[in-house]
């Protein structure tokens, strides 16, 4: 048993630091949130042609570095730390994932090589309005018609879901209620039929849209996974992303913990730094109680999730991990990034510093895939039922 | 990251497994689940002849080398066995201050004779061990010590005068360990002697403390003249405090997963409770026990880091005791509220309580022994996070 890093995922670690820290400012967020896209093309372009960060986790047989999830986790937490602005998220922990886990060969070999060249954006839709995150929230439909599938419905929330390329989408059959009945297609977004609008929102460093199906009518080609059948398939998508997700809040935890600590000892009041005070101290040491939890919670769930996509003895653990890592996570974040705007005083208050950011995204990010309640009632089902 | 354990690993875990089986029966049957944090009190004479059981079956002190009586068990080999150790539902270890405490403390820093003296009794589970460190003006601020030893020339012996507290099992213990002040114009940390000590002799007098139990694990041990031999300080006088905070240095954790297996055991209690009595269709019970759930498997995951670091000062190993006391103490709360109105009504008069509403109880006590959290919350700040002391204010 070793729960520690290799030599390899510490230099992927610092790799992603030193390159966020030069790409990431705060003003690189600052503009990329202002725009509608939500990312500079060119920070883009830099990320997968000279980092090539979109291929980490990709097999190699599809042009990828086939390194596994750990590695990937690694990365976002480095990214939820410094607040990347760029289509990462959606493309390769909804886009990539999907196509992995549910993808035929063909779409494997198509999709994951143009991702892997850079040439390709995707993300996951399958929530429509009900504000559920579980199957019930799959509400657009699809009807065989002649040798064809037309898909109709309306999507919410979803990531980058106005800029992606391709749309991974979720829907099922008429009448169908639950986890029966779902399928899972694969469209380019340029599709006849496909509307997409932008939905702006209060955390401005992810992006959201609505996507409208209208009459889509696709061939067998773009089917993924078993007609009706897909559940269990886009329930493992959907719990792999929630781990990345809380990579990424742990990223934040972090990071709001340590602009705190440096405002503390700068800020001089009553003769001496802030940051001697012990009501301060304590605060700031439950935000590293909480950050270090979520850690220990993240990184286990990420070893979890590489043996749930290539096979391990802990691969069954992969719902239960998810979340725990997520609803501890969630609340975690969001109570840090909470203190770091008391313990910043008033400038905590202001547009100017960058701690509103982290406070904007660690709701957005608790809201996303389930928040903590969500999260603790999957736990308690397989617990108490 | 590699998270299973070997084949040789698995194949020492099934072998502690069926040792516990096999001999964890007939006497000792009435000790399982008994005796850990809360219920101490309970068989301290039979639980000192199971250790002396598993010392025969060559299963004491199995972290130390092999040279000093232990059995020389790896990292892994030694959470294994704390964790099959609960599983079973061995009894806490009536002899865990001298294997985890006072062992590694004489392994570390005594010297031969003592080491011979005194590590075979602990290793045999034939002599028992407690800790003179708290005083009633030296508790989070440990380094006040007012316990005075000097020097008899005429003896040839240490002479302590002084009080300690919040003793476990002392009533119960064949030796102590002691820091006390053997330069009497010295404060805080600097000055003080680390000495070993006989229990039975007539300067030492041990009393209970009545908790709000109503139990006595706790005790006060006053000196009085008490004597101890010249070759019985650990170090040299005025080492005392490095001797005492070096083992925690040491502290990687193994026994943490095995404290967590306890825990696991009264969680599933109360959810069995719940399941039984309706309340695991309470919205808010679900969304507790599921919290708690949550917390017990990070704690896991945080144990297995501080595992696979090289402890001591990392972060994840910082946190830990505010983390797990706080855990638990939750814990006990959730008890009550699972069990409702029931959970008022003791076992017997005048206040013999179950085990959950013991647990409940005793719980308050984990975030303020070892370190109160708000003590732990100072060192987290302080070595953590590099923030500044408070600055001394002095009281004339």
């Amino acid at each position: 048993m070793d729960f520690s890093f290799t030599e390899e995922q510490q230099m992927i670690r610092d790799t992603a630091e030193a390159f966020l820290t030069e790409i990431s400012s705060s003003n690189a967020i600052r503009n990329a949130m202002a725009t509608e896209q939500g990312y500079e093309d060119e920070v883009w372009q830099r990320i997968c042609g000279e980092m090539y960060w979109q291929a980490l986790h990709i097999p190699e047989e599809y042009g990828g570095l086939g390194l596994g999830y750990v590695e990937l986790v690694v990365m976002l937490e480095q990214m939820g730390r410094y607040l990347l602005c760029s289509p990462f998220f959606s493309t390769v922990c909804l886009g990539a994932n999907a196509l992995i886990i549910a993808g035929t060969d063909e779409q494997k070999q198509k999709y994951l090589s143009q991702i892997c060249e850079g040439s390709l954006t995707a993300t996951l839709a399958y929530t429509g309005n009900n504000g559920q995150w579980d199957a019930s929230a799959i509400q657009a439909t699809v009807a065989s018609q002649n040798n064809d599938y037309v898909l109709n419905g309306t999507y919410l929330y979803v990531p980058d879901g106005h800029t992606a390329d391709l749309l991974i989408v979720a829907v099922r059959n008429e009448g169908s209620i639950g986890e029966h009945g779902i399928s899972l297609f694969a469209i380019p977004a340029n599709t006849p039929g496909v509307k997409r609008t932008w939905l702006p929102t209060m955390d401005q460093t992810r992006k959201q849209a609505e996507i409208i199906l209208d009459n889509v009518t696709l061939s067998e080609e773009s089917l993924m996974a078993e007609l009706g059948n897909a559940w269990p398939q886009l329930n493992k998508v959907i719990q792999l992303a929630t781990i990345a997700t809380a990579a990424e809040q742990t990223g934040g935890s972090q990071q709001t913990l340590d602009l705190t600590v440096a405002y503390s000892k700068e800020r001089v009041q009553f003769g001496r730094p802030v940051a001697g005070f012990q009501a301060v101290k304590h605060q700031a040491a439950d935000m590293m109680l909480r950050t270090e939890v979520a850690r220990s919670a993240v990184y286990y769930a990420a070893c979890v999730a590489e043996e749930a996509i290539n096979g391990g003895p802990l691969a069954g653990e992969l719902a239960e991990a998810a979340s725990v890592a997520k609803s501890y996570c969630s609340d975690g974040y969001f109570k840090n990034a909470g203190d770091a705007i008391q313990l910043h005083g008033g400038v905590g208050f202001t547009w100017e510093y960058d701690v509103h950011l982290y406070f904007k995204r660690a709701k957005s990010s608790e809201l996303f895939l389930g928040n903590a309640a969500f999260h603790r009632e999957q736990v308690a089902k397989m617990l108490l039922d | 990251m590699k998270l299973s354990f070997s084949q040789e690993d698995e194949n020492f875990r099934a072998e502690v497994a069926c040792w516990l089986t096999e001999n964890l029966v007939g006497e000792f049957e009435q000790l399982k689940f008994r005796g850990g944090p809360g219920d101490e009190h309970m068989f301290p004479k039979e639980r000192k002849k199971w250790e002396q059981k598993l010392a025969q079956g060559g299963w004491s002190c199995v972290g130390w080398p092999k040279e000093h009586g232990g059995r020389g068990c790896s990292i892994e080999q030694q959470v294994i066995f704390n964790e099959e150790y609960a599983r079973a539902g061995a009894p806490g270890h009536v002899g865990h201050i001298g294997e985890g405490l006072a062992g590694p403390t004489i392994i570390a820093f005594g010297n031969k004779a003592q080491q011979q003296k005194y590590l075979p009794g602990i290793a045999a589970g034939t002599e028992l061990w407690c800790q003179g460190y708290s005083e009633p003006g030296a508790g989070s601020d440990l380094a006040n010590v007012r316990t005075k030893a000097h020097f008899d020339e005429e003896k040839g012996k240490w002479i302590i005068n002084g009080q300690k507290v919040w003793t476990s099992l002392a009533h119960e213990s064949d030796f102590i360990f002691v820091i006390a002040r053997t330069d009497p114009k010295s404060t805080a940390h600097k000055g003080l002697g680390f000495f070993l000590m006989k229990m039975d002799q007539p300067g030492i007098e041990v009393r209970g403390i009545e908790q709000l139990t109503g139990t006595s694990e706790f005790n006060e041990v006053f000196f009085d003249e008490a004597e101890c031999d010249a070759d019985d300080i650990v170090g040299e006088p005025g080492e005392g405090w490095a001797v005492a905070m070096g083992l925690l240095g040491f502290e990687r954790g193994v026994s943490t997963l095995g404290q967590q297996m306890q825990f696991q055991n009264e969680l599933n209690q109360i959810i069995a409770i719940a399941k039984e009595n309706g309340s695991n269709k309470d919205p808010v019970i679900r969304q507790r026990i599921a919290d708690a759930h949550v917390g017990l498997k990070i704690m896991r995951y945080n144990s297995m880091r501080m595992l696979s670091s090289d402890g001591g000062s990392n972060k994840e190993t910082l946190i830990y005791k505010l983390l797990w006391s706080t855990w638990h103490r939750d814990l006990g709360e959730l008890a009550m509220d699972v069990l409702g109105p029931e959970a008022e009504i003791l076992m017997s008069a005048p206040y013999d309580l179950t085990r959950l509403q013991s647990m409940y109880l005793f719980v308050r006590s984990d975030t303020i022994y070892g370190g109160t959290n708000e003590i732990q919350r100072n060192i987290i700040a302080e070595r953590g996070l590099g923030m500044p002391k408070e600055p001394k204010i002095s009281i004339k």
